[in-house]
């Protein structure tokens, strides 16, 4: 992809979109052009089994007419399937009902030359090369041991991606990113049970990729060690989530501590602005701002400029996860989060996963979980799990078919330990965690 | 082998499509043959070309008044080819011929050798019609949707003073596809669906808070709404759940009875066994039901099927994204192990038909085998029976959603309510709990069956490899022997 005159076509189109809606009498709209290419190379059991290339181009455009709202997106680019989506926003607009609380972000938010955060790092493969690369994956996951009888396959996939984002204030800035990732998945048998497994690893430039037989030597380790699992019987027990896991935890505050979850009442940390959620060791930061990152972004959804701040200090709740129309329902201003959290890191008290294993003589090691079960409106959380007993810092033996519930306002006051054992393939870097008072359930 | 010649038969969906996603944009029929003809240049067992145009729009009534709406427009066309086990899979979202030749050549590149460019000449299908191929779009004014909006919002705060909380969305898709195939298949569906639901956040006098949700939906379009109790049906329903749920205590932890509610409690076995039985894990043995045709994996008192032909459902389909038409196919009967649910590409790789569930979320994701309404036909207990049997256990009549590990055969499903048995009778409502059970062994220790079968109110979406398709559910009452409860009261 020629990414210059990507960017520029979009910023065209974008512009032109914004000097359509005014000239047909609106005030104020906002406009998200993409476009998107990517590859995804699939081998499973030694031989090529799928390529999919894409190609994706979408349009949205948001007017809001006299504090009437309307959106339409298209995934045509000509000129009159533009026209015709932004006739259909202002069309619904002059149905919904007015809102004194929509509108563009005020301009003096909007993100000024807008900083380069390296997200873009194109990978120059072809198949033959993803091919033999997904290959390689499934290789070492293969010769790891007799008991891999059979795979799920491995995958290499990238993506490259440019978009911008314009509206009637003048703001149009657009950035280019990428995305790569190799995955594969093994199957374990023993005595007539099988368990599957995988592992992936991420990143925004291929240089930063684990190597594949890494990937693939863990995604079958991690399948042979659940082989002969059996139930527990019912405990209250320390829980720990490795990294891979522990990130989901905080994934369950942001959603209780949006601005939408606040104004809607729906939120088991309603208000909590201010009050003790964590120990007091814990510190989390938002940084939007780090080179290279998956969850990175110069600017947000609306054009504000995104910066680091604080969420957590001393275990107190700072502050909430705000767009332009939350923050003014809230009656606060925006945090430059419309479209999601962006780098949420946690800070570390304790070392790597076998050094938190050690903090207590016996607990649960969560191996997966299950299903949703989460409930954002009271914190009652639980979810099905497999994992591992571990006693003395030593796994025992591995566990499967058993529920790990509890409340979360009581499961975040319960955490003991954060690992320094980041998990970045996401935008949300936290360790291992040791939590305090869940109740596992089995026999 | 030549294109074919000129359309004979006709239908409704037929030229709906063809005007939707061909004439609008000058293809011809001939263009798509001019495709497969391409494609099949190269040694291919199989090769299609899926035209899809999908119109989506949604209404958002919160604090009162409908204040969003949504509507978005996504055309493209998927080409895949198929050699033995290999795909490859390419999509266009701009239809002019040359964007189209773009994603014919990269699809074919997944076959070097040169084929005898063979495929049979596609005649056009008459498809059977379970949905009426309709746009709901524009089946109701936009100030009507607003307007129903706003009365469910009014209907759910009239219910009880103890609402403080309404958001609804009222939802309708108009999906028109085109199908081509390499083994003779031209026809096209025209898919309207649409689904209103309410979640609403209920405050007691002690200031906790609890939400309720309801929604309801299917092949079809808002008169399913407008002309009948159903919006007043899912306002009531939505607070009587968070009403029930302001009472709710702590639910058991452990192993124990449970008895599973009529219609959409069903998820269980969408998640314990259908998924198991899809034909692509059975075909790459990762399934825990891989090579257990003929077997038991159930009590006698288990049949199941997968039903894509139930009129107006959610999960119901004219045609699967292959041609296939939907069936309805047995998957357990009295316990035994059946039929696996296959798309084409399994099939044939498992010397077997299609069963009519190659499904795909849009062009631009491949289809796989897909479930359509899966649920179990009623037994011989009355309701009341079978709760009556139970001296402690808990009965689950609602649920969020489920996840299965297909391999190991592990699944769950979250109760969003739930109460417990004691000495046969429903006592106290308890806290929503996470079940967690085996599969292949889960239908063994259903012991009775109820004689009230009933099917999901048409919300269900099944996500599965990042494709989201809708789906249905259904079952009677049922008394599953023991579970493992995901509570916290040990």
């Amino acid at each position: 992809m020629d990414i210059e005159q990507a960017l520029h076509s979009l910023r065209l189109r974008a512009l032109e979109a914004i000097e359509y809606a005014h000239k047909l009498g609106i005030e104020q709209a906002e406009v998200g052009v993409s476009y998107d290419e990517g590859l995804a190379t699939s081998v499973r059991l030694g031989e090529l089994e799928s390529v999919e290339r894409q190609r994706d181009h979408s349009f949205a455009v948001t007017v809001y007419d006299k504090g009437h709202k309307g959106s339409a997106s298209t995934s045509e680019f000509s000129k009159a399937a533009i026209e015709k989506t932004i006739s259909k926003a202002i069309s619904i607009a002059s149905f919904t009902a007015e809102d004194r609380f929509s509108g563009l972000l005020g301009p003096e938010f909007m993100a000024k030359n807008p900083r380069d955060l390296f997200l873009y790092h194109p990978w120059d493969i072809g198949v033959e090369q993803a091919e033999i690369i997904a290959l390689r994956a499934e290789k070492a996951a293969q010769d790891i041991d007799p008991r891999i009888k059979n795979s799920e396959g491995a995958s290499v996939s990238t993506g490259c991606g440019v978009r911008v984002y314009a509206n009637s204030h003048g703001f149009c800035e657009g950035y280019p990113t990428s995305s790569h990732s190799v995955t594969c998945g093994a199957v374990a048998e023993q005595n007539q049970s099988l368990e599957r497994d995988y592992w992936y690893t991420a990143a925004r430039d291929p240089k930063e990729l684990e190597e594949p037989e890494k990937v693939g030597a863990d995604a079958a380790s991690r399948a042979l060690r659940r082989l002969d699992a059996k139930q527990i019987s019912t405990c209250n027990v320390p829980v720990v989530f490795p990294a891979e896991l522990a990130r989901s935890l905080f994934g369950h505050l942001i959603a209780a501590i949006t601005g939408t979850s606040q104004y809607r009442k729906a939120s088991f940390l309603l208000d909590a602005k201010g009050t003790q959620i964590f120990p007091e060791f814990i510190e989390v930061i938002e940084d939007p701002l780090i080179p290279k990152a998956m969850g990175s972004a110069p600017f947000d959804n609306e054009g504000a400029a995104t910066s680091q701040r604080k969420l957590i200090e001393q275990g107190v709740l700072t502050g909430y996860v705000l767009s332009s129309y939350s923050a003014k329902r809230l009656g606060l201003k925006t945090t430059a989060n419309a479209g999601g959290i962006h780098n949420l890191i946690v800070k570390p008290n304790a070392g790597s996963l076998s050094s938190i294993l050690k903090k207590r003589t016996e607990l649960f090691l969560v191996g997966e979980l299950l299903g949703q079960g989460v409930n954002t409106v009271t914190g009652d959380y639980s979810r099905g799990a497999a994992g591992f007993w571990v006693q003395d810092g030593q796994v025992s033996f591995p566990v499967n078919e058993v529920t790990i519930a509890g409340n979360l306002s009581e499961i975040f006051k319960g955490i003991r330990a954060v690992g320094s054992d980041k998990d970045k393939r996401g935008n949300i870097h936290c360790g291992s965690l040791l939590v305090e008072g869940l109740t596992v359930a089995g026999k | 082998m030549q294109p074919q010649q000129e359309i004979s038969a006709s239908s409704d969906q037929f030229n709906i499509a063809r005007a939707e996603l061909l004439d609008s944009i000058g293809l011809q029929l001939s263009d798509i043959d001019h495709c497969i003809a391409k494609l099949m240049n190269r040694r291919l067992d199989y090769a299609d070309v899926y035209f899809q145009s999908t119109l989506y729009e949604t209404w958002t009534v919160e604090d009162g008044n409908v204040k969003e709406g949504v509507h978005s427009v996504d055309r493209g066309v998927g080409i895949r080819a198929i050699s033995g086990e290999k795909t490859g899979f390419a999509y266009s979202d701009e239809l002019d011929t040359g964007s189209l030749d773009d994603a014919v050549t990269a699809a074919r590149e997944i076959a070097k050798e040169k084929g005898k460019g063979r495929y049979k000449v596609a005649t056009q299908r008459a498809i059977q019609t379970i949905y009426p191929s309709i746009n709901p779009l524009v089946g109701l004014e936009d100030a009507q949707k607003v307007a129903l909006l706003t009365d469910l919002d009014r209907k759910v705060r009239s219910i009880d003073n103890r609402v403080i909380q309404v958001v609804g969305s009222l939802t309708g898709v108009y999906e028109t596809i085109l199908i081509q195939t390499s083994d003779g298949f031209l026809g096209s569906d025209v898919r309207p669906l649409v689904r209103l639901n309410v979640s609403v956040i209920m405050k007691d006098t002690q200031d906790r808070l609890e939400q309720g949700y309801a929604g309801g939906g299917g092949r079809g379009d808002f008169s399913l709404f407008t002309g009948t109790d159903l919006t007043s049906n899912i306002a009531e329903e939505a607070v009587r759940q968070a009403a029930v749920n302001l009472e709710a205590i702590s639910a058991p932890a452990g192993n124990m009875p449970v008895v599973l509610g009529p219609g959409w409690p069903g998820i269980l076995l969408h998640e314990a066994i259908g998924h198991g039985l899809e034909g692509d894990f059975n075909r790459k043995k990762t399934s825990a039901f891989s090579e257990r045709i003929g077997e038991r994996v159930a009590s006698d008192e288990c049949t199941v099927v997968d039903d894509g032909t139930l009129p107006g459902r959610r999960g119901s389909l004219n045609i699967d994204d292959e041609g296939t038409p939907a069936a309805c196919n047995i998957l357990i009967e009295k316990g035994v192990l059946k039929s696996y649910m296959h798309d084409k590409l399994n099939a044939r790789l498992m010397n077997t038909q299609s069963t009519g569930n190659g499904r795909r979320e849009s062009f631009a994701y491949p289809p796989m085998p897909r479930m359509t309404n899966t649920y179990m036909l009623p037994g011989k207990h009355e309701p009341e029976e079978i709760i009556e049997s139970v001296d402690k256990g808990i009965y689950a009549p609602n649920f969020g959603g489920g996840q299965v590990d297909i391999t190991s055969g592990k699944f769950v499903f979250s109760a969003s309510e739930a109460y417990l048995i004691e000495k046969g009778k429903l006592t106290a409502p308890i806290k929503g709990a996470m079940l967690i059970g085996n599969g292949p062994d889960v239908l063994t220790k259903v012991s009775m069956v109820g004689s009230d079968l009933e099917l999901d109110p048409g919300v269900g979406v099944c996500g599965k490899d990042g494709q989201s398709v809708p789906v249905g559910v259904g079952q009677p009452t049922l008394r599953i022997d023991s579970l493992t409860v995901g509570g916290t009261e040990s």
